[in-house]
């Protein structure tokens, strides 16, 4: 089974074989990029055209590795004692069951996402080498282990904030999602919007692509703040020649682009110029 | 099958690992890479480098090993910038040839050369002397024998070799060369660590859940608190005046370090010394400047303020109104320095230059005054120092060598 990109998502060829590396060997593949290039919607694309169930770990700051295995219940257990409650004589009525367990348990195979895997403590990769290399663990609780069914494709993606370890590293396929240059976006909003305007199109990247070249912006607008701009100024109906006319001054709708007050402030210092095509 | 490759990988320093290396033969074996070069060049990379900074070198590494397989394939060519021409030649050229170099005018004349006969040619040439062209003597166009040749973008040169994938070289960026050994570093920052609980009460307080329950007869009363959270915020103000840059491995370092440790941390960069304006970014500072002041308002007391600066001035530069050699500051460097001074209480200058020589430059003498002489070396012992004093765990005031 190989993943060949979908009707939804434009893949380039190294991200196309990253994956179907991942997927032929089971090793987990781990996803870096820009925020806001597709990291997180790859694993739902690959779900989909693999026709298999997808499982969304989004991991916190306060995330431990043992929440995506099992949780054990202590105080239900210790207050349903109290009260009499007959569910208490069985330890497993306590035992919640983590995103990665359910991904085991598939038998066709199942895609595990774990997102922003680098929000977490400096340790927590670390702590799911095991889980990740052999498809099992142990639970304590009840004295069983539980153990793949058939080993899930796990994508795991990260934002740069901590670096990783060498360990948890070796074990992954890495693949860097690079920010789309203009023709890889044309066809990404291509994909969204069949059908858009030509002329709309060149003109909403032109002015997508200066915007990012200015200096000293928070937060660039990526591809998920372009696509959003795109559907409003579809929706609106602004035409080709409201936007070529545009110079010096911000684009319509630049709330879906720009998301500060300090960028908005730093585009009318330094004024927007039209990114044209080389 | 592809050891040499491995071993040429690991000497170029791209931290790969054996496992990492048996994953790529299992992989091929597999047919992950379905006989094709570029794709064997993807599947590569995927399994043997695991930090986008590292592309740059693989790639290189690459086109040394199997550059030769792939020619033939095409990709489109890709116009060379001026500045990596320049490079290159510098390490390729002898200096016979860089004298020839000179025999045109230099780099400067050669460019603007090139660029008056790409308006001058009209339609496309091969032979001759004087057109940009492929196989001639002229100095400019592809596989000619002028030493000065500036080799324009081989799409439709002789046999349509064209510029690869790995020989575009894209991930040229994020190659930063820094030394990965921050982690010592990252624990002497690591006491600047303030643990406060604050936040939604969702862990269990067992103490207070055994002294409620007790207190309630034995019925079960559970107690949560919040759980315990870093709260330290960093202010760090980076000089990138020109005397920096010999000490710009050590910042950069530093930076990256500090970076992965401080969720709040906020930078911001001055040139020489601190006056009425700095800068968010230090490629273009002259786009976006924030207000001095306004950064005083914006960051209250109880941020710590590390300042990263050589302290080496012009005693002008420092004490003086109108002093600065960029622009015309109203207020002399050492106002600003004080304001700061007073503002945060908790404060340290860390200085590149070796602390033996301090005493060499007035300036250095002057702002570490101004700091209560809180001026500590950019080295992991003088870090240690720092943090400590920032930390609180040493009386500060006191000299600290």
């Amino acid at each position: 089974m190989r993943f060949t990109g979908s009707d939804s998502y434009v893949a380039t060829p190294d991200l196309l074989a990253a994956v179907n590396a991942a997927l032929t060997l089971e090793r987990p593949l781990l996803v870096k990029g820009e925020p806001g290039t597709g990291k997180t919607v790859l694993a739902e694309e690959v779900a989909r055209a693999l026709g298999r169930p997808l499982f969304a770990w989004h991991v916190k700051s306060t995330t431990k590795a043992q929440h995506g295995l099992y949780e054990y219940d202590a105080v239900a257990r210790l207050r349903d004692s109290q009260l009499g409650d007959a569910k208490v004589h069985d330890v497993r009525n306590y035992i919640r069951r983590g995103r990665m367990w359910e991904a085991f348990l598939v038998e066709t195979g199942a895609v595990l996402l774990i997102d922003e895997v680098d929000k977490a403590d400096i340790e927590f990769p670390n702590d799911l080498l095991l889980e990740l290399d052999r498809m099992e663990f142990h639970v304590h609780e009840t004295g069983e282990t539980i153990r793949a069914k058939k080993r899930p494709l796990v994508l795991i993606t990260s934002n740069n904030e901590k670096e990783l370890p060498d360990a948890f590293l070796r074990r992954c396929f890495f693949h860097y999602i690079r920010f789309p240059d203009r023709d890889v976006m044309a066809k990404i909003v291509g994909v969204h919007f069949p059908g858009i305007e030509e002329s709309l199109l060149r003109e909403a990247l032109g002015l997508f692509f200066g915007l990012r070249d200015v200096p000293g912006l928070k937060k660039k607008p990526s591809t998920s703040e372009l696509l959003d701009w795109i559907k409003l100024l579809v929706h609106e109906c602004v035409s080709p020649e409201t936007l070529a006319k545009v110079e010096g001054s911000l684009p319509p709708l630049s709330g879906a682009l720009l998301k500060s007050e300090q960028d908005l402030a730093a585009l009318k210092h330094s004024g927007l110029r039209r990114s044209r095509r080389v | 099958m592809f050891v040499a490759f491995f071993l040429s990988l690991r000497d170029a320093k791209v931290p790969c690992s054996l496992r990492e290396y048996l994953t790529l033969i299992e992989a091929v074996k597999a047919g992950v890479a379905d006989f094709d070069v570029e794709g064997f060049y993807h599947l590569a990379r995927t399994t043997l480098v695991k930090d986008e900074r590292y592309f740059d070198r693989f790639d290189q590494v690459f086109a040394t090993h199997f550059g030769a397989l792939a020619d033939g394939i095409g990709v489109e060519a890709k116009e060379l910038p001026e500045e990596w021409l320049r490079r290159i030649s510098e390490r390729v050229l002898s200096e016979e040839e860089k004298a020839l170099v000179k025999s045109l005018g230099g780099w400067d004349k050669l460019m603007e050369e090139l660029a008056k006969r790409l308006r001058e040619q009209r339609e496309s040439h091969q032979g001759g002397s004087k057109w940009i062209g492929t196989g001639g003597t002229s100095p400019f166009g592809a596989y000619g024998y002028n030493p000065e040749g500036i080799r324009i973008g081989q799409d439709g040169s002789r046999n349509r070799r064209a510029v690869k994938v790995w020989d575009r070289r894209e991930f040229r960026d994020l190659d930063a060369d820094v030394e990965l050994g921050t982690r010592n570093m990252k624990m002497a920052l690591r006491r600047l660590r303030e643990f406060v609980r604050e936040g939604a009460a969702d862990e269990l307080d067992l103490e207070g859940t055994i002294s409620a329950t007790a207190k309630a007869a034995g019925l079960l009363d559970v107690k949560l608190r919040p759980e315990r959270r870093n709260r330290a915020r960093v202010l760090l103000f980076v000089d990138a005046g020109g005397s920096m840059d010999d000490h710009i491995q050590e910042v950069t370092r530093l930076f990256s370090a500090a970076r992965a440790e401080f969720s709040g941390l906020e930078h911001f960069y001055f040139h020489n010394c601190i006056y009425e304006r700095v800068w968010k970014a230090n490629a273009d500072r002259h786009a976006v400047a924030v207000p001095t002041e306004q950064v005083l308002r914006t960051f209250g007391r109880n941020w710590k303020l590390i300042v990263i600066g050589d302290a080496s001035m012009s005693p002008y530069e420092l004490m003086v109104p109108g002093g600065s050699v960029e622009h015309m500051n109203p207020e002399a460097g050492v106002t600003w320095l004080t304001r700061f001074a007073e503002h945060y209480p908790k404060a340290a200058w860390l200085n590149p230059v070796p602390e033996a020589r301090w005493d060499w430059t007035e300036t250095i003498g002057a702002i570490r005054d101004v700091f209560g002489g809180r001026m500590y070396g950019l080295t992991l012992s003088g870090l240690e120092r720092a943090m400590n004093d920032l930390a609180g765990r040493r009386k500060s005031g006191a000299a600290p060598r």
